[in-house]
């Protein structure tokens, strides 16, 4: 085992589980000035932006939840990715030892928790190869009470009058957010996979998480679709926990992949407020982490 | 911001209502989904004296142990929609004067909130940090090794641990009105 990748591991899970990315707060920031001073909405977001800067400070988890741990790893043809992966669990069980992590990998059939976060698939890791000549990380901890709160949909839904269209991708968005109320630890941002099989569009909603806030869809009618859902998914009211108020999501993310012509899936995902995130790079031995 | 201290009475809690910001001091046991589970099913004695017109926090913290003693270093509420089944039962059986968690709850424990004594107050979610701090020693685990860290029933003293009443004795709940109104704007956005 290669001490040193190990250690920059940990440094990418602690990161990601005590610093919440700039662009969350700048957004949570923003949320919180549209919100009458003194009022249930802008004190909860002071809670929230008074925790944010203690964990940073303390170098301790934003949220007890420290999720499950969602990496993306790209790397050059012909990396050991068998040894990346035990890196990675090596790197999970000692970030859970610095308490960065709380045990969260649990036996379904048993009900024992690991106490590594290690266990079958967990954590998860997707290797992908690039063309690049450097490994590059991404790292996700994503929260279960808002992972409870995603929805998956098979167009066309009758109950929502939604067909196999954008407009129909549209009501399944709305009815997402509405039904998970504050329970995801709102306001959260929505991601959202159109397409593939049942498996690889939740994927895909996931996968979105990886935008930065404010970022607009490189597809011109997923870009206006994110903007008006936006606006629409805020005018429901739900505010921060579920309190009510004027934000709901910070964001909407879209993503899109072809689809049998039997199936048209949409999976919509949601990342609570806490909205953990950080990346990588390792060049020449170097370590460059990132939001 | 009204300051409440546990023991809580039941006039003391009859006399809160939705959107009382309210600061917590005293003892209070974590619960969840195990923890639930056990007292409904089982409904052990141990826990008899600490939840007497007490206190349940539903939360799985991130603990320390240094030598022999635990303390919390993250420790927000997590949601507590998934102990809907079990609350009312819970709250009357162990005559249990108040619930934390997020997210609030359902028809169930509104109704035992109102007939027992009880509110649910909402602590915000995912401020690990802030409310760790607000947790002062940890004085007890119970089956840590059965149920595991964020599953044990965790006996702790807390000073002002900042909440809101989202379900009160009244048969209000913040969380029923929110939905009704979001519901009403979701038709007409379902419309267009």
């Amino acid at each position: 085992m290669d001490e040193k990748l190990i250690n920059h591991l940990v440094e990418l899970i602690k990161r990601a589980s005590t610093d919440l990315p700039a662009d969350v707060v700048e957004a949570l920031k923003e949320a919180k000035a549209k919100e009458a001073d003194g009022s249930t909405q802008a004190n909860t977001f002071d809670t929230i932006l008074k925790n944010v800067t203690m964990a940073r400070e303390a170098a301790t988890p934003i949220c007890q939840d420290t999720g499950m741990l969602i990496f993306y790893v790209y790397h050059p043809l012909g990396a050991d990715t068998l040894a990346l992966r035990d890196h990675i669990e090596a790197a999970a069980e000692k970030a859970t030892k610095n308490i960065y992590l709380r045990p969260n990998a649990v036996d379904p059939v048993s009900g024992k928790n690991s106490g590594t976060n290690v266990g079958a698939n967990a954590p998860y890791v997707a290797f992908k190869a690039w063309k690049k000549d450097e490994i590059f990380i991404r790292l996700m901890l994503k929260g279960g009470g808002s992972e409870n709160v995603g929805k998956q949909y098979t167009l066309p839904d009758s109950r929502l009058g939604a067909g196999r269209d954008l407009k129909g991708v549209r009501k399944c968005v709305l009815d997402a957010v509405h039904s998970a109320q504050g329970k995801g630890c709102g306001p959260g941002t929505v991601g959202v996979g159109i397409g593939g099989d049942r498996g690889s569009a939740f994927f895909l909603s996931k996968e979105q998480f990886f935008r930065t806030i404010g970022s607009s869809n490189d597809d011109a009618e997923l870009a206006a679709l994110e903007d008006s859902l936006h606006e629409d998914l805020n005018s429901l009211g739900i505010g921060p926990m579920g309190f009510g108020g004027k934000t709901t999501v910070l964001d909407v993310f879209i993503g899109k992949q072809h689809r049998h012509p039997a199936t048209f899936y949409v999976s919509v995902s949601y990342i609570c407020w806490a909205f953990r995130r950080k990346a990588l790079t390792l060049k020449n031995g170097e370590a460059v982490y990132h939001d | 911001m009204i300051k409440l201290n546990i023991p809580i009475s039941e006039d003391e809690i009859r006399g809160l209502k939705c959107g009382d910001t309210v600061a917590l001091t005293g003892t209070i046991v974590t619960a969840r989904d195990a923890g639930h589970k056990l007292m409904v099913e089982e409904r052990p004695e141990f826990l008899d004296d600490l939840l007497k017109e007490g206190v349940i926090y539903h939360c799985g913290p991130v603990v320390k142990k240094e030598g022999d003693k635990w303390s919390f270093v993250s420790a927000g509420p997590t949601t507590s929609a998934r102990e809907e089944p079990y609350q009312g039962k819970v709250i009357d059986s162990y005559t249990v004067r108040g619930v934390i968690g997020k997210g609030g709850m359902g028809k169930d424990t509104l109704a035992a909130c109102k007939k027992h004594g009880a509110v649910y107050f909402h602590a915000v979610g995912g401020a690990g940090t802030l409310i760790g701090q607000s947790v002062k020693e940890v004085l007890d685990v119970h089956k840590l090794e059965e149920f595991g860290t964020p599953e044990a029933f965790w006996v702790i003293r807390v000073e002002d641990f900042p909440v809101i009443v989202t379900m009160d004795t009244h048969g209000e709940s913040l969380h029923a009105k929110v939905l009704a109104e979001s519901a009403r704007q979701l038709e007409k956005l379902l419309e267009k």
